[in-house]
């Protein structure tokens, strides 16, 4: 296989990948962009194969025969509510991948007289230190998720002091590696520390931030593939990892503006966890709260023109995507205007929301994002908000000392008459109270969100019957 | 040197046109973007496959095999739930 023809198939292959991301700028060509990003995939394996170089294909074949294996029984077996776990830990394998290529090229570059140039050893540091804070981090944020350790902010005494530390001594390593590439021990080393600064970075931010973090690893991902790009000399690599990492990147830079909080207070704040003064729940409820019927919405819901439908994250965790969506259709056939208001963090992941409406069959025509949807809410009878809290919470805008201040917000209590469906008053993550439940407009439904959506579609019907 | 700044160049103009592509996706898509753009950087797959397979010693081959299982999770995995989701947003 000449070198000619192997570096035009990546250039192809590059060129693929950067059409199929293109692609997923509509969700009807993203089908269609995914599958030309696993082409440009098949075409980059199939032709590393034919490199003669390869002795052996026992190691290779057992990897791809397991990696594929497990690979495809998570993606068929993962349910969507678990998908930013499933991102995290995809994340994690990425970076865990690229560690390893460096390492072994280290071993490799070792015995080969020459071939420990700046560039290799530089490139190598960068890969490993990535690459070990990626599949670290990456481990924690999946554990948080899934939750087999606390979700909520681990902060003690003399964390950023130790934070600090372990990280100077990752860059310590790196500098050791770089001035010293042919000692193997340094590399190791460097990973072993650069996965405690993975770990140590990634306990202090809590449950609500973690749409930020997932964007972030996802973006180291990207850089650590880009960093053993470096490591071979293969621009395929550099760029596929640059264009990850862009996304990544982007992402977070999002994720941040829809919690109006800078990268910094999010990956140090240790938010959730902090005891500032905070309103008490009292005077803000106190015997200003009204409960309702399924009933009393059913009958709010007869006789209004527009309904903004409001999802949290209780709502997936209720599993009522399917009944909010027979909901939507029943009010639909009767002429009512249905919406769907989607904030950017109403998921634990970057367009979650979306995802798990798309599930339930939710034509992406009916979502509208924030900006769309609040100029809307004024000349909206009903905005039903079902399983979210802080997104909707009016403090973001009145009180400047609320750990919210100056979130942007869905403005539901503009809407005529705002029905929450919520098992309680408790607070969500932000942990404080929320005016919006005693406002004189709304109406709380203290139930279970599928069951409380039943009641209403039940109560609907027997007043048809019944009219 | 000349190598380096090559190697720059290509990862600097990659970071633009990922900028220019990447924003417009729209918000709803984000998730399959996150899981889709996952599974490229699965592209160390790659340099895995290498390591693996050049015998250079036992060590180099047993790193190898692991990266080769770590990146192949990541590829496969993230092509085939992207499909999964991105299938949800066309059916109607």
């Amino acid at each position: 296989m000449p070198a000619w023809f192997v570096n035009f198939s990546y250039l192809l292959a590059s060129v693929l990948f950067i059409l199929g991301l293109k692609g997923l700028s509509h969700p009807r060509s993203a089908v269609r962009g995914n599958l030309t990003g696993a082409a440009g995939m098949l075409i980059a394996v199939a032709v590393t194969l034919l490199d003669q170089r390869i002795l052996s294909f026992r190691a290779i074949l057992a990897g791809l025969v397991i990696g594929s294996a497990a690979g495809a029984l998570l993606a068929v077996r993962i349910r969507m509510t678990a998908m930013p776990q499933m991102v995290a830990l995809l994340n994690g394998f990425g970076g865990a991948a690229s560690a390893l290529v460096a390492g072994a090229a280290l071993i490799e570059a070792q015995a080969a007289p020459g071939a420990l140039t700046a560039q290799f050893t530089v490139a190598t540091a960068a890969s490993g230190l990535i690459g070990a804070v990626t599949f670290w981090g990456s481990l924690v944020a999946f554990a948080k998720l899934q939750e087999l350790i606390s979700g909520n902010a681990v902060v003690f005494r003399g964390q950023h002091l130790l934070n600090a530390l372990s990280a100077a001594a990752a860059l310590g390593l790196a500098g050791w590696l770089v001035a010293r590439p042919e000692q193997a021990a340094a590399y190791w080393a460097l990973a072993a520390v650069s996965s405690l600064v993975g770990v140590l970075a990634t306990i202090p931010i809590g449950g609500a931030d973690m749409p930020v973090v997932i964007s972030l690893l996802n973006s180291y991902s990207g850089l650590a593939a880009a960093a053993t790009g470096f490591v071979l000399a293969n621009n395929m690599l550099i760029i596929a990892g640059s264009l990850v990492g862009a996304s990544g990147i982007i992402l977070t830079q999002i994720m941040c503006r829809a919690m109006n909080r800078s990268l910094a207070n999010v990956l140090f704040g240790g938010f959730g966890a902090q005891a500032g003064e905070k309103v008490s729940a009292d005077a803000v409820y106190a015997g200003r709260v009204k409960a309702a019927s399924a009933e009393e919405v059913a009958m709010l819901l007869e006789t209004a023109r527009r309904v903004v439908i409001v999802p949290g994250y209780g709502m997936a965790v209720s599993q009522a995507q399917h009944a909010v969506q027979t909901l939507a259709g029943v009010l639909k056939s009767r002429g009512v205007e249905l919406l769907y208001g989607i904030h950017p963090v109403a998921g634990r992941m970057p367009g979650h929301m979306n995802v798990l409406l798309a599930e339930a069959d939710v034509p992406y025509e009916d979502l509208r994002e924030m900006e769309e949807i609040n100029p809307l809410f004024k000349q909206t009878d009903v905005a039903i908000v079902l399983g979210a809290n802080d997104v909707v919470n009016p403090l973001a805008r009145t009180d400047p000392n609320s750990p919210i201040a100056g979130m942007p917000i869905l403005d539901v209590d503009q809407a005529r008459t705002v029905v929450v469906i919520k098992r309680s008053l408790s607070p969500g993550f932000a942990g404080i109270p929320n005016p919006l439940f005693a406002a004189d407009n709304t109406l709380m439904m203290f139930a279970d969100a599928k069951k409380a959506i039943n009641e209403i579609l039940h109560s609907l019907s027997e007043a048809a019957v019944a009219g | 040197m000349d190598a380096l700044v090559a190697a720059v160049t290509v990862f600097v103009l990659a970071l633009l046109v990922g900028f220019e592509v990447i924003v417009k996706v729209p918000p709803t898509l984000h998730t399959p973007l996150m899981s889709g753009s996952n599974a490229i950087s699965g592209i160390t797959l790659v340099g895995a496959l290498l390591s693996a397979g050049l015998g250079h010693t036992g060590l180099t081959t047993a790193l190898g095999l692991l990266a080769v299982i770590f990146a192949t999770i990541n590829v496969v995995g993230g092509f085939l739930v992207t499909h999964r989701m991105l299938e949800m947003f066309r059916r109607k």
